[in-house]
């Protein structure tokens, strides 16, 4: 490493003299703009406090928006740890970081879309065709299957030739109005992540 | 968790085995590294692989996966061994002295009365002796041969620090630094919380990998007090919430059952629940099991549930089996029984085992609706994705719906989180294009079912019709409804038992909490455990004052945990027989002569005088169980069992294949690859950088862990002819899949009864769809069977081959 | 729509504007690059520092992805290659990267996994600073940050030849060197850095250089008390101390931390550069000897791409005819 740098010096020790700055075209006067930070980019957005989707921590985040949400055009721009909440203390890990990414994924699903037998392509379809042919293929299936007794003549009302998993990412909320769809219709093979 | 993140701070000893909290909780390992910091605790990683966990642990032993039990059966071995016992609290807290019927025996891996063709025991001699007065006999001196104390004593003693190595590979004097550390904490003033997750469920005894740590913990005196507990990591952030709502095919929400074909009637069905105490002066709560059902019935069905009609007890389905789990359900589409399928925000071509049979079962559907905010393999199990997803797209039949969802930002409710928090959040994002909240679509689905029935009836509409819809607005239900539901309600006036003159809740008020719930249908109540969460005081769950008296690290005030606020399980424990705090740096709730008080609510009656009630009221014995009766299907106490893919023979019992007691379909045993073929251990896992099969679509995590690989030793990786960044393929009985190769000293091959094990480590987070490249996940690989409890699949041990190839897959 | 408006909105109120804490500005420079006549700053600022506890780290890449949502870069989808870093080094788009080391210790036969978050030092005497022949490209601010201001850089590369920690990027579409920022925008307004905020467990912090140091003793105190008896503070000298510092268990070997030098030093090639002067010393011996010589020098790859030296020697050409 001495010999180097010895080395190094001495040619470069060569070059000092040779020409002047102004060759360049950039001398100090032509430098103009006046160092600065980059203006901060939470500046007038919208703050709510949500909670990361992903594991069971459940890490406090703060989502900040533009646009408004009762019109429907609220755009989250940012999202990052929330400093109040006692377990995460506004830290998050490498998704939970990366999650206004998750929101606006290229692969997000905006449409229904429906793959009709033996096709290779999913189709758009309205809400209410989909709807509507999702509950007729239902209910025509229940009607057909439902065990009502069984063979010893007990009542067991039971549907199991259609399940349903459900999803542990969702709200108590949403997981109670589940509930009550399922089991109401008599479902029986219904599950979630728990079992995995 | 029987504890929370925040109190993890307050530990003296954390063991994470059975999961890689680094990796998988980053935000909730922080509390080690408070431990750590703060109060100078230490940290053991258990592990097949040195993981991001072990990169900062005080002490790292391997171990083969799928052994854990004989390591934690030695711990206990250890603690007996060198009378490492919190003795007052196993005495006291814990059915140590009871006495078992003389009938319960075990021999070469087996308990008394199995019946190898039904794969099933006999359990009628798993329980106590019990007197003429109905109560179980004991001896405090713990001399009686039949106690619980000896029985365990002689069980656990084949596993020897020298066994322990042999069955597990964990060098014998690793083994026995984890044993000295951990037998530290049998002190009243040092405590050691176990945190765990699904290195420990997804194994065939995977419930009895849980109950042996838990066994342990009892010994030392580490449950119901700061810092200590069995704490359950768990995967999703409302897997908590969605496992209290019952949304398993055998629950009833809070932890209720759904009737069986044997339980024709209501009063069948509550013969054999609603558990009279074993013990004089215990409380057994389940004895409210009732009030509880009743109440859910009420929330259910309204005024259709009724007593003339048993509460609508026949508006429930019953089971002819004892669950129609996930993987029953796929075993009956595989054999062409199912023929719809609805997936809400689940991947199951990924998340279930063995690809293949799970592609030929979709196949054999004739219609499949997925709801979820982003793409999924599943919806598109159709699509040719060349190697990736190599399908006969024409020939398959199935109608696919796929609805879009909004997600998290979109939407307003609560999460569980393990600590039993439960978290009210808010909207901040408008759905893209039309992308629906999930309440909207099960909504319209219920609705338009509905609608068809009354114009056409149909099969046994009644509960249909009868289900109860008090929203304003029936097409979708708000999450304020839907919460003021799972709280509960006062259906008529609830009377002071003490004085029928007085109301304690009014007709259509919220319940203040599950205390108040009824069995004569006039509470209604979605949830029982849940009870509390949403009162005439407003919405708790949204409460964030996030102040913690005395740093004591339980925020009573923020949010809600289940139950009645209680933020450590079992907390009564914190404290000896006469209500004094073990360690009075560490004191939950004290008896102060004619209460408990202190930082937490109650484990317990307030008033129930410390030497008269025992800290465990769920059990009749007010006790832990050290001895299980029948509650667990391999037996009372846990045995080492080898997955069912082993690379060597169960060396306590060579005849038997895996858990003697787990349910195998035909195919599936046939589909079982041996050591001979597949002598390489593969264990699956998570990476920091991604979350399951959902960061793959976004651009971020799909930069910072782009592409699927397998983790191998140098030494493997020296006998296959592979060096770090190859491509190699990896195949078991059921499939094979090619991934780059990462070349680590992180795993190291284990010795196991003499024969050198290699560990082959495969991540989970590929696909076909996303930002990330296309992969594979270790379910083309992994064994169709699950735990015996539980049936949650295998995913932790199974074995494989591996060679070098030529090139990247095709797609 | 149902239900669109938070419930809590006294708990939810809109952000405020940047607070006047801490702005930062041309007044608050000690240094600017290639340029000889900066006025004094107007104040001081009190010095900053970011402290990275690697024996608490654990190569999450939380710092990764939250620097990545803060500075809107988008690195790309790369390939797997054996390793666990991704991207596989620091570029124009990922300003740090955790480094991944598999050692064994010789003293105790167990292996460590070393994870080092890696990123611009912000050296007390920038060697990027000294190299910048673009006036006001390169300013150090008197609280320590060393940013880079890009509407005038030209894109040389000099600044990654003048780094002893090898650290800035050459844009390849807009031509311009970034790093890390220090999250000046963050710190202008109050707030720590992206990753240090994100960190899940507290091993980067942030705050006074002063505060840093002692907390970093009593991180060295407990380290020591476990066994690692060589712990201690990465604070080079060589660089005049640094505003990105290290806890390191070994600190004797810092080397074994992915090559983290033990005793950096701005080359000496920078201090002959004398301002503007020194675009002539590198177009007289030409970049591609100045890269060999360099690479002798701190004994890393160099990592200065062709294209890159193409395009300043072409710089250089147009300054010259």
């Amino acid at each position: 490493m001495q010999i180097s740098r010895r080395g190094f010096i001495k040619v470069a020790g060569v070059g000092v003299a040779v020409t002047t700055v102004g060759a360049f075209g950039f001398g100090e006067a032509e430098a103009a703009v006046v160092a600065h930070v980059r203006p901060f980019k939470l500046a007038n957005t919208m703050e709510t406090r949500n909670t990361c989707p992903y594991c069971s921590v459940a890490c406090g985040i703060i989502m900040y928006s533009k646009g408004d949400l009762k019109k429907g055009d609220a755009t989250i721009t940012h999202i990052e740890g929330d400093a109040d909440h006692p377990t995460n203390r506004g830290t998050l890990c490498p998704k939970g970081a990366a999650l206004k990414d998750f929101i606006h994924s290229e692969t997000r699903l905006k449409y229904p879309m429906v793959r009709k037998p033996g096709s290779n392509k999913f189709e758009r379809v309205s809400w209410d065709t989909a709807l509507d042919r999702i509950a007729r293929l239902m209910k025509d299936d229940r009607d057909k299957n439902f065990v009502a007794k069984n063979a010893d003549g007990v009542t067991v009302n039971r549907w199991t030739s259609t399940g349903m998993l459900a999803a542990s990412a969702t709200t108590n909320e949403t997981a109670w109005l589940t509930y009550k769809v399922a089991r109401s219709l008599g479902l029986l093979g219904f599950d979630n992540q728990a079992r995995v | 968790m029987t504890n929370a993140w925040t109190d993890i701070k307050n530990t003296d000893l954390v063991v994470i085995m059975g999961g890689n909290a680094a990796e998988a909780h980053p935000c909730g390992f922080k509390w080690v590294t408070e431990a750590k910091a703060n109060r100078g605790a230490k940290l053991i990683v258990v592990d097949p692989r040195y993981t991001r966990s072990a990169s900062v642990a005080d002490f790292y032993a391997p171990i083969r996966q799928g052994t854990d039990i004989a390591f934690l059966l030695g711990l206990i071995n250890y603690c007996i061994l060198n009378d490492k016992i919190q003795w007052d609290y196993a005495k006291a807290y814990t059915n140590i002295s009871y006495l078992v019927k003389d009938g319960f025996a075990y021999k070469d891996g087996l308990f008394t009365g199995y019946d190898p063709v039904k794969r099933d025991y006999d359990k009628s001699t798993w329980d106590y002796q019990v007197g003429p007065d109905g109560y179980v006999l004991a001896d405090e001196t713990l001399q009686h041969p039949r106690c619980v104390w000896n029985l365990l004593k002689e069980h656990v003693s084949i596993y020897t620090p020298e066994m322990v190595e042999r069955i597990c590979g964990t060098p014998k004097e690793k083994f026995l630094k984890v044993a000295s550390m951990i037998a530290e904490t049998s002190s009243k003033t040092k405590t050691m919380t176990s945190m765990y997750a699904l290195g420990w469920t997804q194994h065939s005894k995977g419930s009895q990998n849980i109950r042996t740590m838990a066994m342990l913990q009892l010994l030392l005196g580490n449950i119901g007090v700061r810092g200590g507990g069995m704490n359950a990591l768990r995967g999703h952030s409302n897997i908590q919430g969605l496992t209290d709502i019952g949304l398993m095919s055998n629950l009833i929400p809070g932890y209720l059952n759904l009737a069986t074909d044997k339980e024709k009637d209501f009063a069948t069905y509550m013969s054999t629940r609603g558990f009279k105490p074993l013990r004089p002066t215990q409380m057994s709560y389940w004895q409210n099991y009732k009030k509880f059902f009743v109440s859910f019935q009420k929330a259910m069905f309204g005024d259709a549930a009724k007593p003339e009609n048993d509460f609508a007890y026949d508006y429930l389905p019953k089971l002819d089996v004892p669950s129609y789990d996930m993987l029953r359900m796929f075993e009956l589409m595989h054999n062409g029984k199912i023929n719809g399928y609805i997936c809400q925000g689940f991947n199951p071509l990924l998340a279930a085992p063995n690809r293949k049979k799970l592609t030929e079962a979709f196949s054999k559907l004739k219609f499949m609706v997925t709801m979820d905010p982003l793409e999924t393999e599943t919806s598109r199990f159709w699509e040719n994705h060349g190697e990736h997803n190599d399908v006969d797209t024409a020939s398959i039949q199935t109608e696919v719906y796929q609805l879009p969802t909004t997600c998290f930002a979109e939407e307003e409710g609560a999460l569980v989180n393990s600590g039993r928090w439960l978290q009210w959040h808010w909207a901040g994002g408008s759905p893209p294009g039309e992308a629906k909240h999930d309440t909207w679509i099960m909504a319209q689905i219920f609705l338009r079912m509905k609608k068809l029935y009354q114009a056409e009836g149909g099969a046994f509409p009644d509960p249909i019709m009868n289900l109860t819809w008090n929203y304003h607005d029936a097409n979708e239900p708000e999450p304020e409804e839907l919460a003021k539901e799972l709280n509960g309600y006062a259906v008529a006036d609830v009377k002071d038992p003490a004085d029928a003159t007085k109301t304690l809740v009014a007709a259509g008020k919220q319940l203040s909490g599950f205390g108040q719930l009824q069995d004569d249908g006039s509470t209604a109540c979605g949830c029982w455990i849940y009870s509390g969460c949403f009162t005439e005081a407003g919405n708790i769950m949204a409460k964030r004052d996030n102040s913690d008296p005395e740093d004591v690290g339980l925020f009573p005030k923020w949010a809600f945990s289940w139950p009645a606020n209680r933020r450590i399980l079992y907390n009564r424990a914190s404290a000896d027989i006469t209500g004094k705090a073990w360690d009075p740096s560490r004191k939950i709730i004290e008896w102060d002569g004619a209460k408990w008080a202190g930082y937490d609510v109650p484990d317990i009656a307030p008033t129930a005088k410390p030497d008269v009630v025992g800290p465990f009221i769920m059990n009749p014995e007010g006790t832990a169980r050290l001895f299980a009766r029948g509650t667990m299907r391999e037996g009372p106490f846990p045995v080492h069992y080898e997955p069912f893919e082993a690379p060597i023979k169960n060396v306590i019992a060579p005849g038997i294949r895996g858990n003697p007691v787990v349910r195998v379909f035909k195919d599936d045993a046939e589909q079982f690859g041996n050591s001979d073929e597949f002598p390489l251990a593969a264990t699956s896992y998570r990476l920091t950088e991604h979350f399951h099969y959902w960061t793959k679509h976004n651009r971020v995590n799909a930069a910072l862990q782009p592409e699927f690989f397998v983790e191998i030793s140098y030494e493997l990786a020296d006998e296959k002819g592979v060096k770090a960044g190859d491509w190699v393929r990896v195949w078991s009985k059921r499939g094979s899949i090619k991934a780059k190769a990462v070349v680590t000293r992180r795993i190291r091959p284990l010795i196991c009864d003499g024969k050198k094990v290699h560990v082959v480590g495969i991540p989970l987070h590929w696909g076909f769809t996303g930002a990330a490249r296309k992969g594979f996940g270790p379910n083309t690989l992994t064994p169709f069977v699950g735990d015996a409890n539980s049936d949650t699949p295998e995913f932790k041990a199974w074995l494989v081959n591996l060679e070098k190839t030529d090139g990247p897959a095709v797609s | 729509m149902a239900y669109v408006t938070p419930h809590t909105a006294s708990a939810n109120p809109p952000t405020k504007g940047p607070a006047a804490v801490g702005d930062m500005n041309e007044g608050d420079l000690i240094r600017r690059s290639a340029t000889s006549n900066l006025p004094a700053p107007t104040r001081q600022l009190e010095p900053v520092a970011k402290l990275i506890d690697v024996s608490k780290c654990i190569g999450c890449k939380a710092c990764q992805s939250a620097c990545i949502e803060w500075n809107d870069t988008k690195p790309g989808v790369e390939h797997n290659v054996g390793v666990y870093e991704n991207p596989h080094d620091l570029t124009p788009d990922m300003y740090t990267l955790m480094r991944f080391s598999e050692w064994i210790n010789p003293e105790t036969d167990n292996l460590e996994w070393l994870i080092r978050k890696d990123g611009c030092m912000h050296c007390a005497d920038p060697g990027c600073l000294k190299a910048c022949p673009a006036p006001g490209a390169i300013v150090q601010y008197s609280n320590g940050i060393v940013d880079f201001v890009h509407e005038n850089c030209i894109g040389c590369g000099y600044c990654v030849k003048g780094c002893p920690f090898n650290i800035p990027r050459i844009s390849k579409d807009e031509h311009k060197a970034h790093k890390c920022t220090l999250c000046s925008d963050r710190v202008a307004v109050g707030q720590g850095p992206a990753c240090a905020k994100a960190c899940p467990t507290h091993a980067i912090m942030f705050g006074t250089k002063e505060d840093m140091k002692k907390h970093a003793a009593g991180r060295i105190a407990d380290l020591k008390a476990r066994g690692y008896s060589n712990a201690g503070l990465y604070d080079p000298q060589g660089v005049g101390g640094t505003h990105v510092m290290y806890v390191l268990h070994h600190n004797d070997k810092p080397n074994i931390y992915s090559n983290l030098p033990a005793d950096p030093k701005i080359s000496p090639i920078v201090n002959v550069w004398k301002g503007a002067t020194k675009v002539v010393g590198l177009a007289a011996i030409g970049l591609a000897a100045a890269a060999g010589v360099l690479h002798g020098i701190f004994g890393n790859p160099n990592r200065v791409h062709e294209e890159e030296e193409a395009q300043a020697e072409q710089l250089v050409d147009r300054g010259v005819h």
